[in-house]
């Protein structure tokens, strides 16, 4: 497990492994809306807390498929599926090191990004601990998404679409904390619903995907 | 160690072996031989428990059989060492030495997987078996690629795994000087091509 997780997070950090593709996407999103939107602070400040959410959810889809496809194309997953790993086990790696090496410095670099969009200052406290509360749920839906459209040719777009709906509650909630966090409103429920649903996919999405992986491999 | 009791086997939910039993024993090495699109792949992929039988059983000792199929699992951006601790340790074992020194890794073992000629890449894949510790080896077509050293190579590491109480099934075309090893042709267990009763049958 732990030889799975290490070496997952080396093949990311190598040359081709994609690890700052999620990174330089949410930058570019959050450097270009401002451009955008246009000179007019108040708005920006008012619409930042969702444009950050968006473009960590957008930049954590980018790398969905490189899961597991890499790894069926060379024949890995045969051979890991094969092994004393159960596959339940598998999948739940693979999405922790999607979470390390994503949805992590997503959360890490949101912070610094939102001084680009005027961010209330009451705001970067709840935004880092949405993201970092609901970025897991992503990877592992993502995951679950990925298991499903192995082995389809360019099936990047097709888990693009049965990712997004997916996504929808964790982006509510997510961006829901951190603009009541910074309009200095209650978070406790939105919060709480955020951390209800990344322990609850976490819980259940990788029997999902050790089962979708297993009919896909035959 | 391995017996297949009576199998019947579907590719794309279109059968294409039927009734077919082998038995494999500790010391064993069974070549299985077959025109192409026989199912050769597919009755191997059965036996690792990638997929399920149409009929019949596979009965095998547990946690002792390992899977090497057409492609070889390896990672191009880790090096050779890399790519054998990895699969060692997942296997839960350690030493990849005795590997590296069965098929001539040595030279090659700081080298970027993605660096190595085809034969290169095919003697880390078998090598992998080595670091795998499991009893009965499953291999699809493992000397595609080799030279003729190489397959020499392949051939004692199978007669020395062997020796040590393991067991072989090998699916191939090329005579691997193993004289020792049972020949099991499958061409007479081609399943006859049957009325579709259960049509949803094909789309599972």
């Amino acid at each position: 497990m732990i030889a799975l997780l290490t070496r997952d997070i080396r093949l990311a950090m190598r040359a081709g492994g994609g690890f700052g593709l999620g990174l330089s996407f949410f930058l570019i999103v959050v450097v270009l809306v401002p451009f955008g939107v246009g000179p007019q602070s108040a708005l920006l400040s008012k619409i930042a807390p969702g444009i950050l959410w968006l473009g960590a959810l957008l930049a954590c889809l980018l790398s969905l498929d490189r899961i597991f496809a890499l790894d069926w194309e060379d024949g890995s997953l045969d051979l890991l599926a094969t092994s004393p790993l159960p596959m339940e086990g598998i999948v739940s790696v693979k999405a922790l090191a999607h979470w390390l090496t994503t949805g992590l410095p997503l959360v890490l670099v949101a912070p610094v990004l939102g001084v680009l969009l005027n961010l209330p200052e009451a705001g970067f406290l709840w935004l880092t601990l949405s993201l970092a509360l609901g970025t897991p749920a992503l990877s592992v839906i993502g995951t679950f998404g990925a298991a499903l459209t192995v082995g389809l040719k360019r099936g990047g777009l097709l888990l693009s679409l049965l990712v997004l709906p997916l996504y929808v509650p964790t982006l509510i909630f997510g961006a829901e904390v951190a603009r009541r966090g910074a309009e200095g409103f209650d978070i406790t429920t939105p919060l709480l619903l955020l951390a209800g649903i990344t322990c609850g996919t976490i819980a259940l999405l990788p029997f999902a995907s050790a089962a979708v992986l297993r009919v896909n491999l035959r | 160690m391995l017996t297949v009791t009576d199998l019947s086997i579907a590719r794309g939910g279109i059968p294409v072996l039927e009734g077919l039993n082998l038995t494999l024993g500790a010391g064993q090495a069974m070549v299985l031989r077959g025109p192409n699109g026989i199912g050769k792949t597919t009755l191997l992929r059965t036996i690792a428990g990638l997929q399920p039988p149409l009929s019949g059983q596979v009965e095998v000792t547990p946690e002792s059989l390992v899977y090497a199929g057409h492609a070889d699992g390896i990672k191009p951006t880790l090096t050779v060492t890399e790519n054998l601790d990895f699969w060692a340790q997942a296997f839960g074992n350690h030493d990849i030495s005795a590997a590296i020194a069965a098929f001539a890794l040595g030279p090659l073992a700081a080298r970027p997987a993605g660096a190595l000629s085809a034969g290169q890449k095919r003697r880390l894949g078998l090598a992998r078996l080595l670091v795998t510790g499991r009893a009965i080896w499953v291999l699809d077509e493992p000397t595609v690629s080799l030279d003729m050293d190489a397959v020499a190579m392949f051939a004692a590491a199978v007669r020395s795994h062997l020796a040590q109480g393991g067991a072989a099934l090998i699916a191939t075309h090329i005579d691997l000087g193993l004289a020792e090893a049972q020949v099991l042709d499958v061409a007479p267990y081609r399943a006859k091509p049957l009325d579709i009763e259960d049509f949803d049958g094909a789309f599972l």
